[in-house]
């Protein structure tokens, strides 16, 4: 296990970790509550469908909602129960959305249906990446630090570059957040075979696991764990200790850090021969591939202004009331933050449930989160741009959206910016700089929305447009064709045998044919008009809008 | 206020502190300042802060903006101690009045206030004086001046005369008289030995001042107020070109380190190019700004018609700071040298061309 150099990138900033509430905290259940509320939104990419009919018996582990397309992950009971409810419940969200849900009251039995472990089916022979995707996926296996993204996409290689360097990240750079740290110092053995077992799967080089240098505890059971492992030396499996740089975990940050590779915009790890998951995903693969267990619970830190700080493994679906009641919450806290102070957000409703990106809740109060100075003039002063770890320029970025300029923010690389919060930590004049930049990519993606819907409706009715003109003048031959048709045979006929009283007959039957035929020319020249007229005025709005 | 979204956390800084820090490495120069040419620079200070105080209020006041929670970012208190270290001391009331009166109210408040202004607002006041009162600004007291306080105030209060023999020619004029009198450049070291103007390295007495100076901006960096970009710059531009002329014609041209220590220099590169409102922003812009302040300062101050340079050059940067920031932008992380970061750039700034 060499040293290898370790990269630092530009700016961040350094934060009291305020760690050392529940760091020692063990983690422990908490009590399984009585109902619990499943949104089927418990990852990127497209809703899973439900499987199962209210009133329903179901058993711990069970499938409730099935993956729908490939960006998707399937949906577990956390407990035995019966379903009570499939409908819209308020979910954790900073704005208070109900989005549909799973009810489960829970029986109380919490017993387990029929597990079916990947591997003790598998035989010894190497496993089939696919087979792994397809399982991990209907385990609902998805990345546990925040960003919900279904893990088994992640497996993916790019085509044509080997995997150098596979890494996971048990950084946990926020401040307050212990969940990562208590699962390494606890549960490193089953951490350990999931690194092994993802290693051996991707072909990976050589994986890296990388702790912040705050948790000397959990880089220490990682290390041990790993030597207890004659396949970790065989994979070239080490630990790093990074510095704690706040935001050190974010992704493009750490594999910077570890490698020396930047990432550049659109460019996806694997395209540079990385590829990074969180511990508690690495932990989540394991359980479900070796012990057949879905993600139906996880381990959520309670900390700020609680009785009982600590690090809770919570059924999905418990209700952040639940959790705060357990931990003890005080009753002067003004609110609660999930996820972490940097980038998390405060829930409006405590009967919002768990899910599975939940890594912490604090309850906030004065002595936690001290009040802000209010908002004064931007001096120029930078820095926001030096502590931006993007190597932004915060305040032309900011400049440009209060301007409600969104193209010239954008120019200033708005997209690039990954909020991590570093420019509003170090702001003088305490201006919400993220809260510009994430109103200002708002803005944008509406827009970029709206162009596109007007783009697709526009071809469409061109496309419309067209068919129907197309129709017409297709119509109008035939009718054409069938009106000459008519007029030669009767004058065939006229030319056999032309009784006087049939003559008036034929000669009117042509008379018709041809004003059939000049209408529909003339009926074909006005659509054709219309056409073009109704296309200009589809265009004239967006010509506004771009303009 | 609590932040109603991420992040809410915040390092405990504000203006006022970055302010009241710059007023705190201002304090070494002023003390020495008051040791070395009397104690009449303590009622311009008094003068400059009360009147940048009163007018900033007022027009705070007349833009509807809250007056205390501005007065208390200190930035008026800043401009008006630049102007009062910038202009003569025994300069009547009136003129440091007029000066603060155009910093503050033209070319800061009439552009939006704090964060907005173009130019550095000390700088305007004394370009602005120095145009409109060439003889008042160039009157400066020569070291040791014996006068009591109470009898230096009542000068600058127009309740004494004003004695021409108080005063003397600065160093820094001293050598440009001499440069421009061609009779006398062939001996400018002796004018220099000869005339008490010079003192261990540098002018007479200014060189202490400006060594407090230098230490106060050391303080700033190390607190991290301002960055080492434009000092830096601005210290080698100007020994750069000071060392070149200086080896073509040692008789006609000071050495750098005189004209590091005399004058303005330190005073400019440390407390007034780096004003981060008018100034450029970028890395890259700081160090071209520095430099294009440096040099230009040596330049009026050695060839123009001014006694020091530091005002003019700065303003003039000032003009430039908007373009240079334009082309400096940093690279985004993880941005290939080819990012097309550059070639958007390039654009916007024909988009705004073309009309
Ligand atoms: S930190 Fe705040 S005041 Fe300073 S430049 Fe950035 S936005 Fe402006
Ligand atoms: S939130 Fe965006 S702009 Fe601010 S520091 Fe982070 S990446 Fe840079």
């Amino acid at each position: 296990m060499s040293k290898k150099k370790l990269f630092s990138f530009l700016g961040g900033i350094k934060l009291a970790h305020r760690k050392e509430y529940s760091s020692e905290k063990a983690i422990a259940p908490l009590p399984m509550p009585k109902k619990l509320i499943l949104p089927l939104r418990q990852s990127a990419g497209s809703l899973p469908a439900p499987i199962v009919q209210v009133g329903e018996k179901v058993n711990k582990g069970q499938c409730l909602a099935a993956a729908e397309g490939w960006i998707s992950a399937s949906l577990h009971a956390p407990t035995s129960g019966t379903i009570r409810d499939i409908g819209d419940y308020p979910i954790a969200h900073p704005s208070g959305l109900v989005a549909p849900c799973i009810v489960i009251e829970a029986d109380g039995e919490d017993a387990w249906g029929e597990r079916q472990p990947l591997l003790e089916h598998a035989d010894s022979e190497r496993l089939d990446p696919e087979t792994v995707q397809r399982y991990l996926q209907s385990m609902g296996v998805v990345g546990m630090g925040g960003a919900v993204f279904p893990s088994h996409v992640k497996l993916s290689k790019a085509p044509g570059v080997p995997l150098e360097t596979l890494i996971v990240n048990g950084a946990e750079c926020e401040p307050f957040i212990t969940c990562d740290d208590r699962l390494m110092r606890e549960r490193a053995a089953e951490i350990v075979s999931g690194i092994i077992f993802l290693a051996e799967l991707l072909e990976a080089k050589e994986s890296v696991v990388a702790i912040e240098d705050n948790k000397p505890e959990a880089a220490a059971a990682m290390r041990a764990a790993l030597a207890a492992r004659l396949e970790a030396t065989a994979n070239h499996i080490r630990v790093v200790v990074i510095p704690a740089v706040y935001p050190a975990g974010s992704l493009k940050q750490l594999i910077y850090t570890l490698t020396g590779k930047r990432a550049p915009a659109g460019v996806l790890p694997p395209q540079l021969g990385v590829q990074c998951f969180n511990t508690a995903t690495v932990y989540a693969i394991w359980q479900a591939v070796a012990r057949g267990e879905p993600v139906i619970s996880r381990i959520v830190t309670v900390t700020g202004n609680v009785g009982r700080p600590g690090n809770l493994e919570v059924p999905l679906g418990a209700s952040v009331a639940d959790v705060l009641q357990y931990a003890e919450a005080r009753p002067e806290s003004d609110g609660c933050l999930v996820g972490g102070p940097m980038m998390g957000f405060l829930l409006p409703d405590y009967d919002a449930p768990i899910g599975k990106g939940a890594n912490c809740l604090i309850a906030r109060s004065p002595q936690f989160f001290p009040h802000k100075a209010p908002e004064s003039p931007c001096i120029r002063c930078t820095n926001c741009a030096q502590a931006c770890p993007q190597g932004l320029l915060p305040y032309e970025m900011y400049w440009w959206s209060r301007a409600r300029d969104f193209a010239k923010a954008e120019r200033h690389n708005l997209q690039e910016c990954i909020e991590c919060g570093c420019c509003s930590y170090v702001c003088p004049s305490s201006i919400p700089l993220v809260q510009y930049f994430r109103f200002a990519k708002d803005a944008l993606r509406t827009a970029a929305t709206k162009k596109e819907m007007a783009d697709q409706a526009r071809e469409r009715f061109e496309f419309r447009q067209f068919r129907a003109e197309r129709e017409k003048t297709e119509r109008t031959q035939k009718l054409a064709q069938a009106a000459k048709q008519q007029s030669a045979k009767l004058a065939a006929e006229n030319a056999n045998a032309a009784p006087a009283e049939d003559l008036d007959e034929t000669r009117k039957q042509a008379l018709i044919a041809a004003a059939i035929e000049r209408v529909a020319g003339e009926r074909a020249k006005v659509g054709c008009d219309e056409g073009a007229n109704a296309t200009e005025a589809a265009l004239a709005p967006n010509h506004g809008n771009s303009a | 206020m609590n932040p109603f979204s991420a992040p809410y956390l915040h390092r405990p800084t504000s203006v006022n502190r970055s302010m009241n820090l710059v007023l705190v490495a201002l304090l070494p120069g002023i003390l020495v300042y008051l040791t070395l040419f009397g104690s009449a620079l303590i009622v311009q200070i008094f003068i400059a802060s009360v009147s940048a105080l009163f007018f900033e209020a007022l027009l705070l006041y007349w833009r509807g903006r809250p007056v205390r929670e501005r007065l208390s970012d200190h930035s008026a208190l800043v401009t008006a101690w630049l102007i009062a270290l910038t202009f003569p001391p025994l300069s009547p009331w009136w003129l440091t009045v007029i000066g603060v009166f155009f910093a503050i109210v033209v070319a800061k408040q009439l552009y939006g206030g704090l964060g907005q202004n173009p130019f550095n607002p000390a700088m305007i006041a004394f370009a602005v004086c120095i145009i409109a009162f060439p003889a008042l600004m160039s009157q400066w007291p020569a070291q040791g001046l014996n006068l009591p306080f109470r009898e230096q105030a009542e000068i600058i209060f127009g309740l004494a005369p004003r004695l021409d023999a108080l005063t003397s020619a600065t160093p820094l004029d001293a050598i440009k008289t001499a440069l421009k009198t061609d009779a006398l450049y062939d001996n400018l070291q002796k004018l220099l030995m000869n005339q008490n103007l010079y003192g261990t390295f540098a002018g007479r007495g200014w060189e202490w001042v400006t060594t407090a100076y230098l230490c106060g901006g050391v303080f700033l960096l190390i607190m991290g107020v301002i960055t080492w970009h434009v000092p830096v710059a601005f210290i080698v531009s100007m020994s750069a070109i000071a060392f070149i002329c200086w080896l073509i014609e040692p008789s006609r041209f000071a050495n750098p380190l005189f004209h590091l220590f005399s004058g303005g220099a330190m005073l400019g590169a440390f407390f007034i190019a780096t004003d981060p409102v008018s100034g450029c922003a970028t890395p890259r812009g700081k160090l071209i700004f520095g430099a294009g302040a440096g040099l230009l300062a040596y330049l009026i101050r050695v060839f123009g018609s001014f006694p020091d340079g530091i005002a003019f050059s700065v303003l003039i940067m000032n003009m430039t700071a908007p373009l240079l920031d334009l082309y400096c932008q940093p690279k985004v992380f993880g941005a290939l040298p080819s990012m097309p970061v550059k070639k958007d750039l390039a654009a916007k700034v024909k988009e705004e061309e073309s009309p």
